[in-house]
């Protein structure tokens, strides 16, 4: 019965790839295939907790592939069931039942009918991939999947300019928490030296205490908080998930109203074996949920909207779940959790009548305001709700744009002089890497962390780079180069499929790239970053593909790059804190540099106004 | 432009001129989305509308001629307009024009030009630092009761709200210390902050007029709010120069707060002239050729609809030519029942099938506030509803008593969901109940609170203050009820106005209308239009009590008007989204009179199965094939679908308006397309009560079709999108996101179906006494003078089309060939053949809409 888990994944996975090939008008044709899968999935789902329930609530797990392995590492493709998961995968079972079949009729002859069910149903594969891994491995390939479903779900409405926006800020946090669960991944192979599963956490956390490796482990547990709080919508993150609503009603409220922004409790729920005794991080979590609760529910309660009201509502309810996963009472989080999803699901599903509804409560309930005194504080209050705690404009202050500042200051980079020059510099260092790993001591260690500086320059500068999309795109390149080389330097040994994994996933993303720019280009010859292109309306195959490059760029599940990834990571060791730094911040900004190319180039209100293209505050 | 002395006043009043006028959604009143520009011809008006405010203002040139190629566009009528346009001669070199001449398309519109300098010239996008805060306060201030906490300064207007804020509070709404003390000292004006953030007063016009029209959702509401305070029940005192001086103090503050001192007014740096942003347009030939392109579209219709009514004309000659020898026409026929029902296009059908399933039936068509306008109060409510035209005003109140059944609360939308703790408990508990309403919603989708009732809006039990008691029962202002000579006055002029003078059945129903939907913030752009978007029962109720009083019929007498005792009038409505006729006061009527209507109700519930099914054609969900019931379950169950973002599809098609007797139209099949105002020319020979008719048909039918015309080519800029995204914003309106601004017009889900043509008034008269009855008021006249209406009148005795052109009418011969227009012969199979759209693109989504037919 184990490998019946395959299943859950499967299942949509299958059918996300069956509903590419239909077109958007053949609503009939994708209906049948969701109607078959949603219901498959919930026959699945409960009926596999049945058979789990009538054998004891003992956790199942299955080893389904070993997708690499060297005498060093593993990438194993685990899947683990257990009453977590089982509640888990239940109530997105129904979620995803009674949504999809809303949606059958909310979307329907809408124009993006067919994406809108591809997306949904890619999600439920990601999302079954989380709650079902059985190692970081396999959850961060679901973390992946989820967060570009999401991306392009709050971008779905791609020619207006706020979805674009929003979905550019979403991304945003959801690449840092992508980057913090790799350095977890990374720091837990060094702590443990082997590739361990969930089930084995608790023996990880014993060698840690015994190997007197506490602050490895202390990592590990920051590097696994601070992703929960992002998905989950935590302070000081919370502004992203009102900001997401962008989509159509149905897509938010199965995303943002349930399944989706309580994935970062399941990771807690997940790997709490492993921190349970650590008083630092339950107080740590305690006091993020508690912040949460407290401040959410201040912005909830004067949001004059009736789906942002919902958003605050819910991240609220999810930082007392945090609490409740510190405390231990993991019975009540899942209640809370299918309580909550359940709820806000209903709630944004059935917003728009709220206008009916409460106008004509109005209509016999009302009673003429009088002036009650204001308070210093009810006042501060409120004007602190509405300006939401300036926690929007707080994390583009001090997070992102210190480093668009830092990369302004690279500006000499932009002549083709250096592009030249750096390429080459790159190519031969790699070679010389490759060649001769032994350079690297001579120089005292310092090579890698020179190298790695200078492809985050590179990165940084392509971030807040305004013109050409072509040359920051190469940009992109040459950093990868700088990067391959300095794991190269920093390795004893490396082994060459590894590289090649890397390089060739990340030339084949390049070259696609490069030629969907190059179409762009043909078409007018501008494609700077300064402005929103929206190209996507009328090239709707080339946006698609571009989307694979960068996504593939950037070692996403859609290439080999994306084993080559995780295998470069663990030639960093824990020693090296500077590097690593470098090194995570680099993947973090070549992933948002991408992105924005992607939305300047391909998303945003269309900038030929031949047709009716949407004001840009709409 | 020269040195232009800035006139603040001035600039507020061109602002609100132009500035959407939607009012709060709960009063969806359906208007010209371009009425700032309604004193020009309509192609003038287009043209410069869409150079200014770049919106599209007519379908794209490829659409146009993807329906020529398709045949929606007829070639014998493109060949008409070229010749009628630019004469015979140049036929064939238009054609090519049209058809096969490239055009830049590109509109680059004069709005906006200005203030996008800030990021040209500083890289600051001014937008993204002020809108976001500006709308959230905005929409906290005049939040009409979604926020738990709601805004903490009453009854104050805007300015002196944020004031006293400020002055109370450890934080503030502005990023600098400098612009909050500017903003307390109330040391400030419109022009002041002009100089200095623009500097050069030439471009503060221009700027304003930038500013403002970036976000012409929320400016426009505030107008609203300011000119119509009654429009929102918790009224909130906020103007449009509050707001200028706001979001200018807000700009200030973004530009201190990103710019320090590094920066310089915007006219400092702008080297261009300003822009005239009113300036005339120069006419570019692909101006004209949409002009032909649009003329030919409307007219491949509207041609064989005035050769289908000649054709049904010629029809009933010959039949009651035939039947001479029986009895005369008109007299002493056997009537079994009249039904009045709205104009309204969609009881276009209903209507139709009543006549097909009683063929002794009479139907009669006039607005739906029946002649009776007046405040209403609903029992237990604090407000009161306008039940008229949006522009009257009325002096009486009529107030329910007596109800029976009480509203329930709906407990999804408590606010203890948003509480830490009885959030909570409510999710650990009623979350799972949650779950179980959501599968009742999706599978068994039944009537609730939560859904827009079209017969919650009065209780069928209840008593209603018709008659006034006494001259000093007056409230707040309004005398409650009519005396008896207001009684005799609209009792009069209602009946006479559709010619219903004599022939009266037994039993005469006058049926409302009024739609339930669900999940559906523009549910009151589906009521009836001529009761301010409200549902029209008690104006019903009304007319149908005064016409059964003893009195009134006494009164009517001695005028002339002999109404039997026998016949009575009872009130009613149809919901239209619904397909459902209620009856009300049903035990007033006599023991034969209630079998009567025993009867008649079955004939009722029959022609709405039918009016089911023809309006199932048009929706994927339901198979049309069907048994009649079934189909009419399903119809019905859309209206309470919380899934259901198309309920019904409102006034989608609407093309004509027939004001005329009825069997001018009763032999044709004009698929829900025509407004149908009953009005009997041989009663009127002077047309002093055509006059009376035609003065709501411009506002009215004309603000529909504009409206739905304008939210179809420009859904984007002018319709309000697709309704998807669509987040309430405190109640009064709709925006895409927590940031955005509010989106005035119709949404996608209404217009799809929609033809963007323009009216076509057809009125059964003399063509000099129809000019007359148009000429009567300039309003009036000003929309068929510019053409924002198409009129033409058919004289009754030569059976001649005449059409309105420059200010006289002439004669217009169809050119629709006879055998063009076909019969239809089995209505069920007819429309069970009809085609559905492929896409809801243009060119497929017109082909839904059904030609005309004769019936057989």
């Amino acid at each position: 019965m184990n490998q019946l888990l395959v299943l859950f994944i499967a299942i949509p996975f299958l059918a996300f790839l069956v509903s590419l090939f239909w077109q958007n008008k053949s609503e009939k044709a994708i209906g049948r295939i969701v109607r078959f899968t949603k219901v498959l999935y919930m026959l699945v789902s409960v009926s596999f907790a049945v058979w789990w329930i009538w054998n004891g609530l003992k956790p199942v797990s299955y080893h389904l592939a070993t997708l690499y392995q060297t005498e060093h590492f593993v990438f194993a493709v685990e899947l683990y069931y257990d009453e977590i998961t089982a509640v888990f995968s239940i109530v997105g079972a129904l979620l995803f039942f009674l949504v999809a079949t809303f949606s059958k009729y909310y979307m329907h002859r809408d124009e993006g009918y067919k994406r809108f069910f591809n997306t949904i149903l890619l999600f439920a594969a990601g999302y079954n991939f989380i709650i079902l891994s059985g190692n970081f491995e396999t959850l961060f390939i679901g973390w992946e999947i989820k967060g570009v479903c999401s991306f392009l779900l709050i971008a779905f409405y791609r020619n207006r300019y706020l979805p674009v926006k929003n979905a550019f800020k979403a991304i945003s946090y959801y690449r840092t928490s992508d980057v913090a669960l790799m350095l977890a991944m990374w720091m837990m192979h060094h702590l443990t030296h082997q590739n361990i599963t969930f089930a084995e956490l608790g023996e990880a956390k014993q060698m840690a205490l015994q190997t007197a490796n506490t602050g490895m482990a202390i990592f590990i547990v920051c590097m696994i908080i601070l992703p929960a709080a992002i998905k989950s919508a935590q302070f000081p993150f919370t502004t992203w998930l009102p900001r997401a609503m962008e989509g159509p009603t149905s897509s938010s409220a199965i995303f943002y109203g349930s399944l989706s922004v309580h994935i970062g409790v399941f990771l807690l729920l997940r790997t709490h074996p492993f921190w349970e005794d650590m008083l630092w991080a339950k107080v740590a979590i305690i006091i993020i949920g508690a912040i949460t609760a407290i401040v959410a529910t201040l912005i909830a309660r004067v949001q004059p909207t009736v789906k942002t009201q919902i958003a605050y509502s819910s991240a609220a309810q999810i930082g007392l779940m945090f609490i409740e996963v510190a405390v231990g009472w993991h019975w009540l989080v899942l209640v809370h959790f299918a309580g909550n999803a359940f709820l806000r699901t209903y709630q944004l599903l059935v917003s728009p009548s709220v206008l009916n509804y409460l106008v004509h409560h109005q209509y016999f309930h009302y009673i003429l305001p009088t002036q009650k005194p204001v308070s210093k504080i009810k006042s501060s209050l409120y004007m602190l709700g509405i300006k939401e705690w300036n926690l929007d404009a707080m994390m583009f202050a001090y997070l992102w744009n210190p480093f668009k500042w830092i990369g302004k200051q690279f500006r000499f980079l932009q002549s083709n002089v250096f592009i030249i020059v750096l390429t080459v510099t790159g190519l031969g260092f790699l070679s010389l890497g490759y060649i001769n790993q032994n350079i690297s001591s001579a120089l005292g260690g310092a090579l890698p962390i020179i190298l790695m500086s200078i492809a985050l320059a590179v990165i940084l500068f392509a971030f807040s780079f305004r013109q050409s999309a072509l040359k920051a795109w190469i940009y992109l390149l040459t950093a990868h180069l700088f990067i391959i080389a300095a794991v190269l330097f920093n390795a004893a040994h490396i082994n060459s499929i590894e590289i090649i994994f890397y390089v060739t996933g990340v030339l084949v993303a390049f070259f696609l790239g490069y030629y969907c720019l190059q179409k762009i280009k043909a078409i007018d010859n501008d494609i700077s970053l300064n402005q929103f292109h929206g190209y996507v309306y009328e090239q709707e195959t080339t946006g698609l593909l571009f989307l694979f490059a960068v996504i593939g760029m950037l070692g996403f599940p859609v290439t080999v790059a994306f084993i080559g990834i995780d295998v470069l990571f663990t030639y960093v060791q824990s020693s090296q804190p500077v590097l690593i730094a470098l090194m995570a911040l680099c993947l973090l900004f070549i992933e948002l540099s991408a992105f924005r190319i992607l939305l300047r180039i391909f998303f945003g209100p269309h900038k030929k106004l031949s047709h009716p293209v949407a004001f840009r505050s709409s | 432009m020269s040195e232009k002395h800035f006139d603040e006043l001035h600039v507020l009043h061109e602002l609100k001129h132009y500035l959407p006028s939607q009012q709060a959604l709960k009063d969806f009143i359906h208007h010209n989305s371009l009425h700032a520009f309604q004193h020009m011809k309509f192609y003038d008006a287009i043209f410069k509308a869409s150079k200014i405010f770049g919106f599209q203002v007519h379908l794209q040139l490829q659409e146009y001629r993807d329906m020529y190629t398709t045949g929606r566009i007829r070639e014998d009528v493109l060949q008409m307009v070229i010749a009628n346009k630019k004469g015979m001669d140049v036929i064939d070199e238009w054609k090519r024009k049209l058809i096969s001449k490239s055009y830049d398309t590109i509109n680059h519109p004069r709005i906006g030009q200005l203030r996008k300098q800030w990021k040209d010239i500083y890289h600051l996008d001014l937008d993204n630092k002020v809108h976001p805060l500006l709308f959230r306060i905005l929409c906290g201030f005049l939040d009409q009761g979604i926020a738990i906490e709601s805004f903490p300064v009453v009854s104050k207007p805007f300015i002196e709200s944020i004031k006293e804020m400020e002055q109370n509070s450890f934080v503030s709404f502005f990023k600098t210390k400098a612009i909050k003390r500017k903003f307390l000292s109330g040391h400030y004006s419109i022009e002041e902050l002009l100089k200095t953030i623009v500097g050069k007063e030439e471009y503060f016009e221009q700027y304003l007029f930038d500013q403002q029209f970036a976000h012409h959702g929320w400016s426009g509401l505030v107008s609203a709010v300011e000119d119509n305070p009654q429009t929102l029940l918790d009224r909130k005192q906020i103007t449009l120069k509050e707001l200028l001086e706001f979001e200018l103090l807000l700009e200030l503050d973004a530009l201190h707060h990103e710019l320090g001192n590094k920066w310089q007014p915007l006219a400092n740096h702008v080297n261009v002239l300003p822009i005239d942003l009113f300036a005339d347009v120069a006419k570019t030939e692909f101006a004209e050729v949409t002009e032909i392109w649009q003329d030919a579209f409307e007219w491949s219709y509207y041609d064989s609809v005035l050769k289908g009514i000649s054709m049904s004309g010629e029809k009933r000659t010959a039949i009651n030519n035939k039947s001479l020898g029986n009895h005369s026409p008109g007299d002493n026929v056997f009537i079994s029942l009249q039904a009045i029902f709205c104009i309204d296009e969609r009881e276009d059908s209903i209507r139709r099938h009543i006549e097909a399933v009683d063929k002794s039936a009479e139907t009669f068509g006039a607005p739906g506030f029946f002649g009776v306008e007046f405040y209403f109060q609903q029992q237990g409510s604090k407000f009161y509803d306008k039940l008229c035209p949006a522009p009257v005003t009325p002096k009486y109140l009529i107030k329910e008593s007596d109800a029976k059944s009480i509203r329930k609360d709906e407990l999804i939308y408590t606010k203890h969901t948003h509480g830490i703790l009885s959030g909570f408990f409510l999710s650990i508990s009623f979350g799972f109940w949650a779950f179980v309403k959501k599968i009742q919603m999706l599978f068994f989708p039944k009537m609730s609170p939560a859904i827009s009732n079209a017969y919650g809006h009065m209780d069928k039990q209840s008593a209603l203050s018709i008659e006034n008691k006494s001259p000093g029962d007056i409230e707040n202002g309004l005398q409650i009820g009519y005396t008896l000579d207001e009684m005799m006055t609209r009792a009069e002029g209602f009946i006479r106005g559709i010619g219903l003078i004599k022939n009266f059945a037994p039993i005469i129903y006058i049926v409302a209308h009024g739609s339930s939907s669900a999940n559906n913030p523009h549910h009151g752009a589906h009521d009836c239009g001529a009761c301010s978007g409200r549902p029209g029962a008690t104006n019903a109720r009304v007319m149908a009590f005064i016409l059964n009083h003893k009195k009134i019929r006494e009164r009517l007498a001695a005028k002339g008007i002999v109404i039997p005792e026998g016949t009575q009038f009872i009130g009613a409505m149809h919901d239209t989204a619904a397909d459902v006729i209620d009856y009300y006061d049903e035990n007033t009527l006599s023991t034969d009179s209630a079998q009567l209507h025993l009867l008649n109700k079955q004939d009722f519930e029959t022609a709405l199965n039918l009016n089911a099914k023809e309006r199932s054609r048009r929706f994927a969900s339901i198979d049309t094939k069907q048994e009649l019931e079934h189909v009419r379950k399903a119809i019905h169950s859309r209206s309470v679908s919380l899934f259901e973002p198309r309920p019904e599809l409102g006034h989608g098609t609407n093309t004509l308006a027939i004001i005329g007797r009825r069997q001018i139209s009763k032999g044709l099949f004009l698929d829900r397309r025509a407004f149908l105002n009953s009005y009997d020319y041989t009663t009127d020979p002077d047309g002093t009560i055509l006059a009376g008719v035609m003065r709501p048909i411009g506002l009215v039918c004309g603000g529909i079709n504009l409206e739905y015309y304008f939210s179809r080519v420009d859904n984007i800029k002018m319709g309000a999108g697709t309704k998807l995204p669509h987040n309430v914003m405190g109640l009064f309106g709709v925006a895409n996101s927590s940031d955005g601004d509010l989106r005035p017009g119709l949404p996608w889900q209404m217009i799809e179906v929609h033809d963007p043509v323009r009216l076509l008034v057809i009125v059964e008269h003399r063509p000099d006494i129809v000019l007359k009855a148009i000429k009567s008021s300039p309003e009036v006249f000003e929309w068929y003078n510019n053409e924002w209406v198409h009129i033409a009148a058919l004289h009754p005795i030569e059976k001649q089309f005449y059409y309105f052109k420059n200010g006289a009418f002439s004669k217009y011969e169809t050119i629709t060939g006879a055998g063009d227009i076909k019969t239809i012969h089995n209505m069920e199979e007819f429309i069970e053949g009809a085609k559905e759209m492929e896409t809801n693109h243009i060119v497929h989504a017109t082909e839904e809409n059904l030609p005309v037919y004769l019936l057989d």
